[in-house]
């Protein structure tokens, strides 16, 4: 029985069930320096000068440095873009001359313990003449600096004709839509441990993730070094979802000091500094106007969005508001369809990717589009959708699009099918007759539905290594990483299965750029569709050098021999463990010479030039307490097609974790701003993520209706499709309570903007 | 003044320990920087997120809210002391392994800490009361729902 | 994140922590801690000595007075008070608020004075404290003295005692018989400090008739607030819409994150239901 599609326990909980954890924070190194960062206390101001000589003459302050003493290094890149013009707004490492969000790095402080850097950095005293901040990236664009405004670029993707659309329309829809500010606010805050071995000319960093190979050749560029003179390491990772492991100016300077000041030099952001200097996300205004005919079918959509980047341009470049362009549509066929994304910078922290960028936007805006037909034209919500999906029979469907550089082609999907599967699960019509007696009596209740189509498997390669050593252990090296996932027991039990060897005798090494040359990172949902069909790939050709080398010391047909629990045996008995097997493919031993190349290794590949799709629906029951606005939610169903489960209750795992995202998104979560721009969600009590006491009971349905073509598995990524739908689903259900007008139009939705919506109050 | 250590006695998974500190460390900080026990994580620092939950003398504590000069004389337990010494998980630490209530870990050390205090205080508790205790701590992977199957299936029912 | 330097005092007695108080520069009281330090990691605090009162005998007590009253020692921890028998007894409504007050980890370190002293106008004992009239007992380099909770709590987190002053015990009548009392508050998320909070007693005569309403109102004032209309409307003939109206002239604090109109809002909501509530749990004297 194959290991693939079973629940099998995680490789990864022990150490960190036993508290035995390498997360930044508990590495460290014998005469480590610790840095603290002083970070601008205005959103917008001119920074006329940083007086560092108090701070200096800190005993056990080692180095104190301001913009002037990093001029030399450029500012943080962005990755590969179609869209051009972007780099006059990247972040210096430390500002000069200006700056432009509150918690921007001013100067750094070296110190002997990490309390003494922050005494220090307390005596940092930077001068600072206030600008009027920038904070609605719908308003009017300003000075960025004196040849740049605060816009630097207007996305635009369309096909068919617009125009005509609207002409033929029945009825027009207008919307205006918009999506709040939160983010990931992963459980451990980032940190970087760096320190340079003058004896190797060595630079190492510690506690890195996501895009370890990317980061060091950025890193490596950006100092002056060799790529291969910079190795990056990944230990435990305390979640992810988008924010960490991009390439910050804290990354650079912990590398610089090491070089500089030739100590290790440790960095751990504390959580005030977290929130406001870690990714943002999400915050996204769109101005929505659709065609539809007489049945409710989309004719055209002509999607105008001001996507707000905060004050730089990160590592993402503009792939947010990319995917909120390219990948609006979601499971819908539009004939014509127009998209405006006004890219634009204000005084905010950056933002760029959490979990399901641009798709929980751009969910929560279509479905609302979708609710507005069905009450426009008088149809049932449900319906609306299912007349405007792309039908099976249309499968692969080639949407004139491109999203993150490549088209969009969606392989494969049954969207009906598991739209009804989910209405049963969910009971959908014993809920709308139940929904309907409680509103007879006095209640505010009701029923919401958001339809997604995921996106995975961003391509274009993905490389593994896979060996054998003479114990019968299978080392397992990838170039992608974990943020705390699951990545090593899927990828074992995907190479298990190929080899044919228990998957717990597989050590996945992950984030480690000294032990493979290339790869990908841990993002977008890919890890399982490209590493996982690299592994895939690997463990079938390691198989057959196996069973090629086994058929000489067994003296038997290689067609004859199988291996099971890592023996490779013959039909008629006799055995061999997997390790005299490697042991036999030594260096030196008549079989490698004969091979010309040792060892029971191999490398696999994998290569695509399109994502793979998955879709789901999530279905949603709320309450509305008609005198304090809270939204209770009932029950929720998220019901998603992975294409296969590698590990069923690991793909559970994520959809709920996911879910519980999502939920803070559409209710809890915001950073918010006064009007000079200083942020008010800088505690962990004031930015309101879920405990477990805001989770709704909560069922989820994974079906695998429909597997990918596009890679040996089937399987599509399983990491967003629960955050995706839950703004989209609540405000729906919201909507529906209060008489399905189209009242809900922003995220999140507080308990004072129901009661707004309720006419309780008058504000 | 901040050059004074002070020196603290305190006994800690059941052995005794002593270390010396400025009055400003904070008791997760002493066990993480001073005695190498990094299972106790630090996520706010503010005392919200529940990360560094320890037991001193019993009773589950933010260890990021506790002065380690006040540990003098205290018991504190941690996650590293939940194990058998040949490493074998507590009862605890596999249901948390059989229902899948850690993805990234981060918060787990504190949340099995959490769970510890309720077991030994009331091993038949209710579920709505779980609910209510498990409250006070943050994860951001899991959505809650395997940590308490996971707490559930250790309660005597 | 790391708290700034200072030095640190761990008295075993009164005496010598108000000696200490009296004579170090910058000196503050440390009890709990789950509020100081919270301020202190933040490094909104900054005193150079901390004097703590953990090590100090005699300072946690929960004794009853011959006329019934409860007198909690400062240093009480609030979850050795939500658990005592008598406190149940003769302050229920302190039991109600203090399953709210944070979170059992919090509450297990959490002491009654430390809350009472640190005054923020959305927490529970405070308005536990007004609700019930309590009296708070400060002892200084001049000796002891009494006052009144009203007065004590006079201006936004700032109680009124002079620096070198400690809170030592907090005199809280008992609940009369036959009362009904209810402690609601409204947060986003279980366990956060309340946006609006609630308490309320009803004390009923001989014939289960209202005969004195207290009525406490939090998070919707610089200090716990008695709404004397509200407690008007109440007695004889309870007027309770009259009552809740009084909430309409309270003038909140308006801040960036909530603005007045819905603290105002959710503390008649709140009284509303409470009233309900403390209706239904009355008897007679």
């Amino acid at each position: 029985m194959s290991v693939i599609g079973r629940s099998v326990p995680r490789l990864e909980d022990p150490p960190l069930l036993r508290g035995e954890g390498a997360f930044a924070a508990d590495i460290s190194f014998p005469r480590q320096l610790h840095m603290r960062v002083v970070r601008a206390e205005m959103a917008h101001a001119r920074l006329l000068a940083v007086d560092v000589s108090a701070a200096l003459a800190l005993p056990g302050v080692v180095a104190v440095w301001t913009g002037e003493d990093v001029a030399t290094i450029p500012p943080i890149p962005f990755r590969a873009t179609k869209l051009k013009g972007l780099e006059p707004y990247c972040q210096p490492i430390l500002a000069r001359g200006r700056v432009r969000y509150v918690g921007e790095p001013v100067a750094v402080v070296f110190a002997e313990n990490a309390a003494l850097a922050e005494d220090a950095a307390d005596l940092v005293v930077a001068d600072l003449e206030e600008l009027p901040a920038l904070l609605d990236a719908a308003a009017p664009p300003r000075d960025f600096d004196a040849t740049h405004a605060t816009e630097p670029a207007i996305l635009r993707k369309s096909y068919g004709d617009v125009e005509a659309g609207f002409a033929a329309a029945h009825a027009v829809l207008d919307l205006d839509l918009s999506i709040g500010r939160h983010s990931g606010v992963p459980l451990e805050t980032r940190g970087a441990i760096a320190r340079y071995d003058a004896a190797s000319d060595t630079l190492e960093l510690h506690g890195t993730a996501k895009k370890q190979h990317w980061n060091r050749d950025e890193i490596a560029r950006l100092l002056g070094r060799s790529p291969t003179s910079v190795h990056l390491f990944e230990g435990h990772v305390g979640g992810g979802f988008g924010v960490r492991g991009e390439l910050y100016p804290e990354d650079l300077l912990v590398c610089l000091a090491a070089l500089r000041l030739r100590r290790p030099v440790k960095w751990i952001e504390d959580r005030r500094e977290h929130l406001v200097a870690t990714n943002h996300s999400r915050q996204q205004r769109h101005r929505l106007r659709a065609a539809v005919d007489a049945e409710g079918r989309l004719i055209a959509i002509d999607n105008v969005f001001f996507h707000d980047q905060g004050a730089y341009v990160r590592t993402h470049g503009a792939r947010v508001a990319d995917m909120s362009a390219g990948l609006l549509l979601g499971p819908y066929a539009v004939p014509a369809y127009r998209a405006t994304g006004h890219f634009r910078l204000t005084n905010k922290t950056p933002a760029a990717t959490y979990r399901a960028p641009g798709r929980y936007e751009g969910t929560f805006v279509r479905e609302r589009l979708m609710d507005a037909i069905a009450a426009r034209l008088g149809l049932d919500r449900v319906e609306v959708r299912r007349r405007n999906f792309v039908p099976v029979s249309a499968m692969p469907f080639t949407r004139p699009l491109d999203a993150l550089g490549t088209d969009v082609v969606l392989d494969s999907g049954d969207y009906a099918l598991l739209l009804d599967k989910a209405l049963a699960r969910f009971g959908w019509e014993a809920r709308q007759a139940d929904i309907a007696r409680r509103r007879a009596a006095g209640e505010s209740v009701g029923l919401g539905l958001g339809f997604f189509v995921e996106k995975s498997g961003l391509g274009p390669s993905d490389g593994v290594r896979m060996s054998v050593d003479p114990t019968g252990v299978v080392e397992l090296v990838t170039g992608a990483a974990s943020v705390g996932q699951g990545v090593e027991t899927a990828l074992a039990q995907i190479a298990a299965d190929a080899l044919g060897v228990d998957y717990r005798c597989v050590r996945v090494v992950r984030g480690q750029t000294n032990r493979i040359e290339f790869g990908s990172g841990a993002h977008a949902s890919r890890v399982t569709v490209m590493s996982g069909s690299a592994t895939h790939l690997a463990g079938l050709a390691l198989r057959d050098l196996a069973l090629g080398t086994a058929a000489t010391l067994l003296q038997a047909p290689k067609e004859s021999l199988t291996i099971v629990d890592g023996m490779v045996c013959r039909a008629d008995g006799p055995a061999l463990p997997i390790g005299e097997v490697a042991r036999a493919l030594a260096a030196g031993t008549k079989l490698s010479r004969e091979r010309a190349v040792p060892g029971l290794t191999t490398e696999g590949w994998f290569h695509s030039d399109h994502m793979t799709y998955p879709y789901g629906v999530h279905l949603a029951q709320v309450a509305l307490d008609r005198m304090t606005g809270a939204v209770a939610v009932e029950h929720y169903l998220v019901a998603y097609d992975v294409g296969r489960a590698v590990n069923p209750k690991l793909v559970e795992g994520q959809i709920i974790g996911g879910f519980a995202q999502g939920l803070g998104g559409a209710l809890f979560e915001e950073f918010r701003y006064d009007e000079r721009g200083q942020p008010l969600s800088t505690t962990l009590a004031d930015y309101l993520m879920p405990t477990i006491a805001e989770m709704p009971p909560l069922d989820v349905l994974v079906t695998e209706d429909a597997p990918s073509p596009l890679n040996p598995l089937g399987v599509k990524g399983a990491g967003e499709g629960g955050t995706n739908a839950v703004g989209a689903a609540i405000a729906s259900a919201i909507d529906d309570a209060l008489g399905n007008k189209g009242l809900v139009t922003r995220l999140p939705v507080t308990p004072r903007e129901v009661l707004r919506l309720l006419g309780e109050i008058e504000a | 003044m901040s050059d004074v250590l002070h020196r603290v006695r305190m006994t800690v998974n059941a052995r005794a320990a002593t270390i010396a500190v400025e009055a400003r460390r904070t008791l997760a900080e002493a066990l993480r920087e001073d005695l190498g026990l990094t299972g106790t994580h630090l996520g706010c620092e503010h005392g919200v997120c529940g990360a560094c939950t320890v037991l001193m003398d019993g009773a589950p504590v933010r260890a990021c809210l506790v002065l380690a000069v006040q540990a003098e004389g205290a018991a504190i337990r941690t996650v590293e002391g939940l194990a058998a010494p040949d490493g074998t998980l507590h009862p605890l630490q596999q249901a948390f392994a059989d229902h899948h209530a850690l993805q990234c870990g981060y918060c787990t050390p504190g949340f099995l800490m959490l769970a510890m205090a309720m077991l030994e205080e009331n091993p038949a508790m209710e579920e709505a009361e779980m609910v209510e205790r498990l409250s006070s701590n943050l994860c951001r992977c899991t959505g809650y729902a395997g940590i308490l199957a996971a707490v559930r299936s250790v309660m005597r029912r | 994140m790391k708290p700034p330097p200072f030095a640190y005092h761990d008295p075993s007695t009164l005496e010598e922590a108000i000696s200490l108080l009296s004579t170090l520069p910058n000196a503050r009281p440390l009890a709990g801690g789950q509020s100081m330090m919270p301020m202190l990691n933040m490094r909104f605090a900054q005193p150079d000595h901390l004097v703590d009162l953990n090590r100090i005998a005699g300072l946690d007590g929960v004794t009853v007075e011959p006329d019934g009253a409860l007198t909690i020692g400062a240093m009480a921890r609030q979850r050795v008070l939500e658990q005592h028998p008598e406190v149940a007894r003769r302050c229920p409504l302190m039991v109600e608020a203090l399953a709210q007050v944070g979170h059992r980890q919090t509450r297990n370190r959490g002491t009654i004075g430390g809350s009472l002293c640190h005054l923020d106008p959305a927490a529970e004992l405070p308005l536990v404290a007004a609700a019930m009239e309590a009296v708070v007992r400060v002892a200084g380099p001049n000796g002891q003295r009494d006052i009144a909770f009203a007065d004590f709590a006079q201006g936004y987190m700032t109680p009124e005692m002079e620096p070198e002053e400690l809170l030592v015990a907090v005199r809280i009548p008992a609940q009369p018989a036959g009362a009904g009392h209810c402690f609601l508050e409204y947060a986003r998320r279980h366990g956060d400090f309340a946006i609006a909070s609630v308490a309320v007693m009803l004390v009923p005569d001989a014939v289960g008739r209202i005969a004195e309403a207290r009525v406490a109102l939090g998070g919707v004032g610089a200090v716990p607030l008695r709404l004397p209309e509200a407690e008007a409307a109440l007695r004889g003939a309870p007027d309770v819409s009259r009552a809740v109206a009084a909430t309409k002239t309270l003038e909140p604090m308006e801040d960036a994150l909530v603005p007045a109109w819905y603290r105002r809002h959710l503390a008649g909501v709140l009284l509303g239901r409470a009233l309900v509530i403390a209706q239904s749990r009355m008897g007679r004297a």
